[in-house]
């Protein structure tokens, strides 16, 4: 196993899209492929782990990503500890490094973490000696959300090159976006970036996008419509007036998904706000909407990360 | 004191304009008696000894205008002593310090303890600056004038801004009836709020938040605006971009005022944050090559006076930490002079121009007389060995922090010697 790692894949940790090669994307994808099947079947159990040791840092509160990880290393037959952080020593004022440290003597394998921070993932990397998956770093990446996303994608459309994918939202505060960018566009898509200029980064458009603040020509001839979470927990002062004219601007609605094609796909990475950036029916309406089946794949791309990076 | 004789040395002295192979000599008192190519052998006594200092450089002792100490409160970072130590290995002989202390330095009863212990424990002039605002909260005027007559060179709320409009417009008039020299340090707090690095494709890369450019512009020109009515003495701290610099440029025919800038964003530039590095975390911010490149060219152009390093310690710990949540600042007065000359070695400015920038240019903002070789004033200066390569090693820093920004950086042009008031008190 160690020995075909050496060769597929080029990084000892997983920090972000950006450090990725695009072998090094295909060869995740293809992984994460023959899990699909597995998480549909019977008995998901496997014993590629066994022995392993796997822990859990989420310094964020966090559902679909945590339980995802959780469930991917139980399937794969690893240990697996969820820290809790509330009851932690980091609640008593112990740094990253230390508790890096602390962890890093109990011999893990390979840490999943998930901090408020842009580049904590990076720091611990530097402290440790296992590897180091980033479930979301700050506002800078989230990989293997991008990795489901293009998973999904993939599954539905059977490509990625030459599509035109919109992501729409609160590009600004968001790990996704930046990962989409660097993931989709590394796989030969095409990407309009829509947002209110409040929500978007500055010179976004040198990570090789087109930048719209509006959802009509953002939507155009589009193939996929990725909508995002409007991050209010991130927001320190105004960045929109209101949730409602946000939704009449940015919300994606039945009329303004029709600027898009026929067959275009929505997806979002959760949690939504019903209602503010997505129409609920549109949501939930499974001719369209994607979103379970991003959180399905989402167990089998992090089985795939997780047996490729520990070793 | 002994009598001292130096021959043969490139001898550097921008206020006198001087710029020529020479000597120097050092009465028993410790001021200058003669400086430049009238100083040869035949000056000298047979019997006296003399350094011959052929290839190497004199410059006035360099007056650094912006650096941090840790007393009182924070000597963990740094004291006095060492920054003294820091200062002359640097070849610096005089520094304006910093009022954001613990407590801060915005009352007369504290400047006496800070003399005192700036007297006792180091060798350097200190020249210590107060707040502008008690506790640089940015609401209440401090006591500029019995301040100024205790010692205090100049007033600043060092990290802060005076965000006040009408607070600023008043502390100008006060200025303006005291003769008080103020510094501001140009950002608009809530324009460059929980940003960190600048704005721009590397905040965005990294995903922290960025700093407008605008939010030090906003600020230059408000007070400038301000000072065509209250005309006092009026100097920007440290600028960082080119728009900063088209700002200075179009006011400088209308009103007079003074301009700094850190050898950080003179030499460095955002992509150096790399990995998130957090010791080049900075305030104000690494900004674009452009904006290095037009910072250079303000200080060619007269438009920027004064380069400094904005040494500010900090602890192991408080850098051994996400980006966010890391102290900001490096130190730099030890490698204010070698990384300044690596602009000479690349002839982006003249030599006598640099020095100028870190000697009377400051001291003529100060109204103090240093920063020059003049006779009878105190000799303080150094010598260069200007061509000689070396590398910048964390650890054998003399600061009590070894923060700097540019740990491992190949460097042209080393501190020998440094003198004050006649006393050799650094030898490399």
């Amino acid at each position: 196993m160690a020995s075909t790692k050496a060769i597929k894949i080029s990084k000892k940790h997983l920090l972000g899209i950006q450090d990725l090669n695009i072998s090094d994307v295909k060869f995740i994808l293809s992984e994460a492929k023959q899990f699909i099947q597995l998480n549909r079947s019977k008995n998901k159990k496997t014993d590629i782990l066994r022995g392993k040791t796997q822990i859990n840092l989420f310094f964020e509160p966090s559902t679909r990503t945590q339980s995802s990880f959780e469930l991917a290393g139980k399937r794969l037959g690893a240990d697996v500890m969820s820290m809790n952080i509330v009851n932690s020593a980091i609640k008593k004022g112990e740094t990253l490094i230390d508790t890096a440290m602390t962890l890093n003597a109990m011999h893990p394998d390979i840490i999943v973490i998930r901090h408020q921070d842009s580049g904590a993932c990076n720091l611990l990397s530097q402290k440790v000696n296992c590897a180091v998956i980033n479930a979301g770093d700050g506002r800078r990446e989230h990989p293997t959300q991008a990795l489901l996303d293009a998973l999904t994608i993939l599954d539905r459309k059977k490509k990625i090159e030459g599509l035109k994918i919109a992501i729409c939202g609160d590009i600004l505060h968001s790990r996704v976006a930046r990962s989409n960018i660097y993931l989709l566009n590394m796989l030969g898509a095409n990407l309009n970036i829509v947002a209110p200029t409040n929500l978007m980064p500055k010179d976004i458009s040198k990570l090789g996008v087109n930048v719209f603040s509006n959802m009509k020509d953002g939507l155009k001839e589009c193939d996929i419509v990725m909508m995002l979470r409007l991050q209010n927990e991130r927001m320190t002062s105004s960045f929109i007036s209101s949730n409602r004219e946000y939704y009449e601007y940015y919300g994606l609605t039945p009329d303004k998904l029709e600027y898009a094609k026929k067959d275009a796909l929505i997806m979002h990475p959760g949690p939504m706000n019903r209602g503010i950036e997505i129409d609920t029916k549109l949501a939930d309406d499974i001719n369209k909407s994607v979103i379970k089946e991003q959180v399905e794949l989402g167990v089998a791309v992090r089985m795939a990360c997780l047996k490729i990076f520990c070793e | 004191m002994k009598k001292k004789y130096f021959l043969n040395a490139n001898i550097v002295d921008p206020f006198n304009s001087i710029e020529e192979i020479g000597g120097l000599i050092i009465g028993e008192n410790g001021k200058i008696e003669a400086a430049g190519k009238k100083v040869n052998n035949n000056n000298i006594p047979s019997r006296e000894k003399y350094t011959d200092l052929k290839g190497k450089y004199i410059f006035p002792g360099i007056v650094d205008m912006r650096v941090f100490v840790g007393e009182p409160g924070y000597e963990y970072k740094e004291n006095f002593r060492t920054l003294s130590k820091a200062a002359l290995s640097g070849g610096v002989t005089s520094v304006v310090t910093m009022p954001n202390t613990n407590p801060v330095i915005d009352n007369v009863s504290i400047v006496d303890f800070l003399k005192r212990r700036g007297r006792d424990k180091s060798k350097i002039n200190i020249y210590p600056t107060a707040s502008l605002t008690k506790n640089t909260e940015g609401k209440n005027m401090t006591e500029f004038g019995l301040l100024q007559n205790k010692g205090i060179i100049g007033f600043t709320d060092g990290t802060k801004t005076i965000q006040n409009t009408r607070l600023m417009s008043r502390i100008m008039k006060s200025a303006y009836d005291l003769d008080s020299l103020i510094m501001q340090h140009a950002e608009d707090f809530e324009l460059a709020k929980d940003g960190v690095v600048n704005d721009g494709i590397i905040s965005t890369k990294l995903g922290l938040q960025g700093i407008s450019d605008l939010a030090e512009k906003i600020i230059i020109e408000r007070d400038l605006t301000l000072l065509e009515d209250y005309n006092c003495r009026y100097h920007i701290s440290q600028i960082s971009s080119s728009k900063s610099v088209e700002v200075i440029k179009q006011r400088k025919q209308k009103v007079d005022f003074s301009c700094g800038v850190s050898i950080n964003n003179l030499s460095l530039n955002e992509n150096d944050v790399g990995d998130f590095r957090t010791f080049l975390k900075l305030s104000p911010p690494l900004r674009t090559e452009d904006d290095r490149l037009a910072l250079i060219k303000a200080i060619n152009n007269d438009l920027i006076n004064v380069i400094v390093s904005d040494h500010k310690p900090e602890d192991e710990e408080s850098k051994r930490l996400t980006f966010y949540q890391s102290g900001t600042g490096a130190t730099g007065v030890e490698t204010l002079l070698p990384l300044a000359l690596e602009l000479f070695h690349n002839e982006s400015i003249k030599l006598s121009k640099i020095i100028a920038s870190m000697t009377c240019n400051p001291a003529k903002i100060l109204k103090i007389n240093k920063g020059n070789l003049n006779i009878g004033n105190d000799a303080d200066f150094c010598i260069v060995d200007l061509y000689k390569p070396w590398i910048l090693k964390k650890e054998n820093l003399q600061s009590k922090s070894k923060n700097t920004s540019i740990d491992d950086k190949k460097l042209q042009g080393l501190i020998t010697n440094t003198f004050v008031k006649g006393e050799e008190l650094f030898k490399i």
